[in-house]
């Protein structure tokens, strides 16, 4: 079939908007980094976009040279480590148990958990109910709350509803209960969405920051995304007067400011070109049945 | 759903029948109460798979289902250190209290306009980009584009807002453009009437690729012989996208649609919260960060829940609302 000519043109637009999606997508990411390899002095001036300009690297190591970054970041990898454990686990005992016909009142329960995703509490009960439960202060306060998400919930849901039912009845065969078809059977079987999952709380809990900002006062349990966030928030202390008094923007060096955020994203962008498909997967599994 | 119901229920029956059958049961009250011994009995031979649902449930029930009830500070006089559930009732004083509050409705104001440029062209722009998306032939090419346009979608907001202050510094790229052209340097983050672009085109940028995700799997759906057909009719391409592949991605666009009129209200308070300054308050500050100031840094907890609820009940309304809608207009909805 003979392509039209206005169609040709417009493939060759397409490319070029695509190109320039391309461009802008990375093009903050690739001035932090030249910024965070450049001179405070000319950043200030505004001469530096895409390459670095009177190339520097001692701020990076005044910032790796930080304890309270290395404590913060830390702190991070703690939470997301065990936020990660504690949700997989969570959304596995109830994404499980919801998967089989056979649960009594298995609908109702269905309708209790995706409630929550439309109408939640609100900022101040939960605020409330954390420090009532002496939670405030504890790494507990942002990795609890955030144990299970609605929505990978239901991705997990649909992935167990449609294991063959038969693995698990010859199972019942052979004597296993159904402790031991969930570990032997089920678990192995699902492997690519048990990874999946992973990612998708693992990269939730790395990013998180309004909870740890809400509940910790104690700089040594803040994650790296407050210590982070107090130094472009011109790093006054996280809970006083709320908002940023206009002067104090600036307080910071951009050069500071561009070094911290590049040693925050590194992880993730290390492992993003390996762990992408899986996310993509993920989300597409999830819209087989929404 | 229903049908799922209908047959979920059918089964039950069917079993019950077969076991009523064997057991030669007559009467009507042991038939009733029978169901409940059977019940029972279901629950304990399979202890083990209800037994898995007890702490996810506990879970539910003190850290989504108690702060929903929690809600009731609203309409209660609240202590701190007292009931989470307040101390005595005071009606609809809360209610009235923001109802006279000049700021309640610039913030409402605010969110109204937030929420509807982000329905108006952030909502869009992930339909738009899977389609461009889609007249590429060439894999590779297609592949990087899409990998690097979600990759900001993976970056904290803390980064996210770090980076947008960056750019749009006096000293920033942006100014840098903007000299070029103009000879003059803004503050933009300190003014007020570029909040909503700044706002908007962060949007736009970090969450347009992820989105264009279920669009893209929904375009991998549609049929070949469709296009085939369309191109033996004499339809080109535009015509084939009007006629073939909008409609085929409708059903997506519409979940996605009642999802996001869900959460009409809840405009990124996260990243207000990041970007905005007392001087950009008047048009930056949305409900959800007024909630914040009045209930947390102002310890004026009953009545930030008030605003707070009022705007969670909008939330749902709505989520209902454009649910029943999509029902009856174009037969997909969530539930």
């Amino acid at each position: 079939m003979q392509e039209s000519i206005q169609y040709k043109i417009f493939k060759v637009f397409n490319v070029a908007i695509l190109l320039l999606i391309v461009y802008v997508t990375l093009y903050p990411f690739i001035n932090i980094v030249a910024q965070s390899f450049s001179s405070e002095a000319n950043i200030t001036a505004g001469n530096v976009n895409l390459i670095p300009k009177g190339f520097n690297v001692e701020t990076y190591k005044v910032i790796m040279a930080d304890s309270m970054f290395w404590i913060n970041y830390k702190n991070t990898v703690i939470y997301t480590v065990v936020g990660t454990v504690i949700s997989l686990v969570f959304s596995t005992m109830l994404a499980y148990p919801l998967s089989k016909k056979r649960l009594k009142g298995r609908n109702f329960l269905v309708m209790f958990v995706v409630f929550t995703m439309f109408f939640n509490g609100g900022l101040i009960p939960n605020y409330v109910l954390i420090n009532k439960l002496g939670m405030a202060n504890t790494m507990w306060a942002i990795v609890i709350p955030a144990a299970i998400s609605v929505f990978n919930l239901l991705i997990m849901k649909t992935f167990f509803e449609n294991i063959p039912e038969e693995l698990e009845e010859a199972a019942i065969m052979d004597g296993s209960n159904t402790y031991g078809i969930l570990i032997k059977i089920v678990l192995p079987l699902s492997l690519p969405i048990l990874a999946t999952m992973m990612l998708f709380y693992a990269v939730g809990h790395w990013n998180s920051w309004f909870p740890a900002f809400l509940y910790f006062s104690d700089k040594e349990l803040f994650p790296v995304s407050i210590y982070l966030r107090n130094m472009i928030k011109g790093a006054e202390s996280s809970l006083s007067a709320g908002a940023t008094s206009a002067d104090n923007l600036n307080q910071i060096s951009s050069n500071i400011k561009s070094v911290t955020m590049v040693l925050t994203v590194l992880p993730i962008l290390c492992v993003y070109p390996y762990i992408q498909k899986y996310f993509v997967t993920g989300v597409m599994l999830g819209s087989v049945k929404g | 759903m229903i049908a799922k119901l209908v047959k979920a229920y059918s089964v039950v029956k069917g079993e019950f029948n077969v076991q009523e059958l064997a057991k030669n049961t007559t009467t009507q009250v042991t038939v009733t109460e029978s169901k409940w011994i059977r019940a029972k009995k279901l629950i304990q031979k399979d202890w083990q798979l209800y037994s898995l649902l007890f702490l996810p449930i506990i879970y539910f029930v003190i850290f989504k289902y108690i702060p929903m009830f929690g809600n009731i500070i609203a309409f209660r006089r609240f202590i701190p250190g007292g009931s989470i559930f307040g101390e005595e009732w005071v009606g609809f004083y809360y209610f009235q209290m923001f109802l006279n509050d000049p700021t309640f409705f610039l913030v409402m104001k605010n969110t109204l306009i937030l929420a509807v440029l982000l329905l108006v062209i952030t909502f869009p722009a992930p339909i738009i980009f899977a389609l461009l998306l889609n007249e590429v032939r060439k894999k590779g090419f297609k592949r990087f584009v899409q990998t690097t346009s979600y990759l900001p979608h993976f970056f904290s907001m803390v980064v996210v807002a770090g980076m947008v202050l960056e750019l749009v510094a006096l000293n920033g790229s942006i100014n840098n453009l903007v000299e070029f052209f103009t000879g003059n340097r803004y503050s933009f983050i300190q003014l007020p009437e570029w909040f909503r672009t700044i706002f908007i085109s962060s949007d736009l940028w970090q969450t347009t690729g992820w989105g264009a995700i279920l669009y893209l799997a929904a375009l991998t759906g549609i049929s070949e012989e469709l296009y085939e057909a369309a191109k033996i009719d004499g339809a080109n391409r535009w015509k084939q996208t009007i006629h073939i592949t909008i409609p085929g991605i409708l059903p997506t666009i519409v979940v996605l649609l009642i999802l996001n009129i869900g959460n009409f209200l809840n405009v990124g308070f996260e990243k207000v919260l990041l970007l905005y300054n007392p001087l950009t308050y008047e048009t930056a500050d949305v409900i959800a960060t007024y909630v914040y100031r009045i209930g947390i840094q102002s310890a004026s907890f009953s009545y930030g829940t008030a605003i707070g609820l009022f705007e969670s009940i909008i939330g749902l309304i709505l989520v209902f609302g454009a649910n029943y809608l999509s029902r009856k207009i174009t037969d997909s909805s969530l539930w």
